[in-house]
């Protein structure tokens, strides 16, 4: 087997004082696509703003190594230059910045890192062309101020219009499908899966299983209470929308009361 | 109504700049009667007895509250009027922003015309770019029935000691139908030559019915001293007129700025008012807009820039007196150091003025601990079926957005500069005219770009402090 993409050991971490993961751990191989499934609360937000390194975070013991790096000492820019993305589960409206200026100034700083030359406006319009089709978004997206006036699915189509054009070799999709109407989820989906490769690897995080109808994934995670307490394929997906999260719960404390 | 309350002293002796400057226009007097027309006479008249009587505005005044005018009184401000137009050769202009601008300029110097700085073209009959110095003599009769008339010299002292004081200024008038291609530069610099004088510009800017122009009022200093300007201009918009009015105050950091643009306009009429202020030590700027005539639009649309200690004062009353009229102010300030920004934005909806849409924000960055920001947007209503909007924030960079752009691979320090200066271009972008929204945006970044990178990369205390990554 080939390195991991992601290894992530016994990793603990909370906010303000508050422990939200009990040690996590999980390893993700190029081609593979995983799911993150849990309950309200249980930690899977927590599990991506760490990944991600938003601040006020507190990582209090384990690992997580991303392609062969500590990813926890890398600040979060250096993340994204080493090819992770956050697709954001509130996309940030950044009235003022261009989309275009913005997008290429991320594309550009991530080339700068790899030792390439960094695209001009026309080469970065060619780039971004058949992506923005991809997502059937339009094109005057790219003269608008950052999520400025977006629709709730604009914004989600945009974060994986950004994944498309910064090509990650680990997307990690943060409840992509909240307040997303089907067509937009299927659009989403859709964009999401023309981007896997044998080379890159995706950690999607949800609550529903419906996102799962339309990205497949190899395994799927069941998050609660801060641990991983089931892991299995694509079936268990459907099982916990057959029969909820609570039996699990119950499962889960059976199993550690006896 | 508020209880009157006993002042220990309700006649107060004038402040000694107010008595200083009284003085300053009498001795004058005699002079004027002698080579000014009579009714121009009275209106200085008219103007220096209002101010006189009135005095400059205390703390205590509630439309100046945040706005101290101590500092006027380190200085015997001595008004530039009658004194002689001083030299300037045109080298001294070389590299100007806005230099490349095409179309009219009318330069003045310390208040004065300077015919050898400026240049107006032939324009079509009708069309009229002068100095009130040249005006005068051939379109005495338009100037004298509308010089004054706008600008109510009991809406603020600074207008009345303009009306007593202005040397010279611009007089435009364009024709019924009438557009003009080209921006007209109204240029006003200030040589810094004799620290303490006091300069009065006086604009008179008609539009007649249809017509349509973009005019400049541009404020330079060439020197670092301590001058006062304090500039009015009035603003007639006639039916259906179009305007795009932008007004550039970049005088020295130790001068003294006050402005008041008087916009008055008729039916249909659409003025946007954009005002880009990043100079002077105490900068107070007055919109008085009336929108006196159904369907009539006013965007009014401010940058202010402030670092060091520098204090950025914006005032207006919007005041809709007629059905389907819309307003929007949108004001942006970035403060650093242990600068100051206060705005004071009023709304007036009168009886009758149905279908308003009005529209008002205020939104101060801080860059610094030591930087502060008064704002007090207010609406006042008085009729029922408007829509009104308004709203204020004070505060730092929105540590989400920072974090969405490192997310994407940009360093923390060109994000944190990202949004600062897309905080900026909400306020730029507003500029229709592209070749001057470019010259504005280019001065706005220069000045984001002269902050220093730990207080425009960082926010200070809640544990977040530390330096600047050392490039």
């Amino acid at each position: 087997m080939s390195d991991p993409i992601l290894d992530i050991r016994d990793l603990r971490a909370g906010v303000e004082g508050r422990d939200i993961l009990q040690g996590i751990s999980l390893t993700i191989q190029p081609g593979e696509v995983h799911a993150i499934m849990g309950p309200n609360g249980s930690g899977k937000s927590t599990l991506a703003s760490v990944l991600a390194g938003r601040d006020g975070y507190e990582v209090r013991g384990g690992s997580v190594n991303f392609l062969g790096q500590d990813l926890l000492e890398l600040a979060p820019e250096e993340r994204a230059r080493d090819g992770l993305f956050l697709a954001f589960q509130y996309p940030v409206e950044i009235p003022g910045v261009n989309s275009t200026y913005f997008l290429k100034a991320a594309l550009n700083e991530q080339r700068k890192h790899r030792g390439l030359t960094p695209v001009d406006a026309m080469e970065f319009l060619t780039l971004v062309r058949d992506k923005i089709k991809l997502l059937e978004l339009n094109e005057d997206l790219l003269k608008r101020p950052v999520n400025a006036g977006f629709s709730g699915g604009e914004k989600k189509r945009n974060e994986i219009f950004q994944m498309a054009v910064l090509e990650p070799r680990l997307a990690v999709l943060d409840e992509t499908d909240s307040g997303l109407d089907i067509d937009a989820l299927r659009v989403v989906a859709n964009g999401v899966n023309r981007l896997k490769s044998a080379d890159n690897a995706q950690l999607v995080i949800t609550h529903y299983q419906r996102l799962l109808d339309y990205i497949v994934p190899d395994f799927v995670h069941v998050l609660m209470n801060g641990r991983i307490v089931r892991s299995g394929g694509k079936e268990l997906a459907l099982e916990l929308e057959e029969r909820g999260y609570d039996w699990i719960a119950r499962e889960t404390q059976a199993a550690t009361q006896s | 109504m508020k209880p009157l309350v006993a002042l220990p002293d309700l006649n107060p002796p004038p402040d000694p700049v107010t008595e200083q400057l009284t003085q300053a226009f009498t001795s004058q007097e005699e002079r004027l009667a002698r080579i000014e027309p009579g009714w121009l006479v009275a209106l200085r008249k008219a103007g220096i007895a209002r101010f006189a009587d009135v005095g400059l505005p205390t703390l205590r005044d509630e439309d100046w509250r945040f706005t101290n005018l101590a500092p006027l009184q380190e200085h015997r401000f001595q008004p530039t009027l009658g004194r002689p137009t001083p030299d300037l050769p045109a080298e001294a202009l070389d590299g100007l922003a806005l230099g490349d601008l095409p179309g009219d300029r009318l330069v003045f110097v310390d208040g004065h015309h300077s015919p050898a700085l400026s240049h107006i073209a032939s324009h079509g009959p009708g069309v009229v770019v002068e100095p009130f110095s040249l005006a005068m003599a051939r379109n005495a009769d338009a100037i004298r029935i509308t010089l004054g008339q706008h600008a109510d010299l009991t809406k603020s002292p600074f207008v009345a000691l303009n009306q007593a004081c202005f040397s010279d200024g611009a007089f435009v008038r364009i024709p019924r139908g009438h557009r003009l291609d080209q921006p007209v530069h109204l240029l006003f610099v200030s040589t810094g030559r004799d620290p303490g004088i006091a300069i009065h510009p006086r604009n008179l800017l008609l539009l007649e019915r249809d017509a349509g122009a973009t005019i400049v009022e541009h404020y330079l200093s060439l020197a670092d001293a301590p001058t006062l300007t304090n500039a009015v201009t009035e603003i007639v918009a006639g039916e259906n007129a179009r305007m795009e009015h932008i007004r550039l105050q970049d005088e020295s950091k130790t001068s003294f700025h006050f402005g008041f643009v008087r916009l008055q306009q008729a039916a249909n009429s659409n003025v946007a008012a954009h005002c880009i202020s990043l100079g002077a030590r105490l900068f107070r700027h007055e919109y008085d807009p009336s929108l006196d005539g159904p369907g009539a639009e006013c965007v009014l649309n401010g940058l202010y820039l402030a670092k060091g200690r520098q204090l950025a004062d914006h005032h207006m009353v919007v005041d809709h007196a007629q059905p389907n009229c819309a307003s929007h102010e949108y004001f942006n300030g970035i403060l650093a150091d242990q600068s100051r920004g206060v705005f004071h934005g009023r709304i007036l909806i009168r009886p009758g003025a149905q279908k308003t849409d009005a529209k008002q924000t205020n939104k101060n960055l801080l860059l610094s601990n030591e930087a502060r920001a008064n704002s007090k947007p207010q609406l006042e209503i008085y009729a029922d079926d408007v829509k009104c909007t308004h709203g204020a924030t004070v505060g730092q960079l929105d540590p989400e957005a920072v974090f969405y752009l490192r997310a994407r691979g940009i360093p923390e320090e060109t994000a944190r500069r990202m949004l600062v200066h897309s905080f900026a271009g909400e306020i730029t972008h507003r500029i229709q005219h592209n070749g001057l929204r470019e010259a504005l945006d280019e001065i706005v970044w220069d000045w984001l770009e002269s902050l220093e990178a730990v207080q425009i990369g960082r926010r200070d205390g809640s544990g977040t402090h530390s330096v600047a990554h050392p490039h």
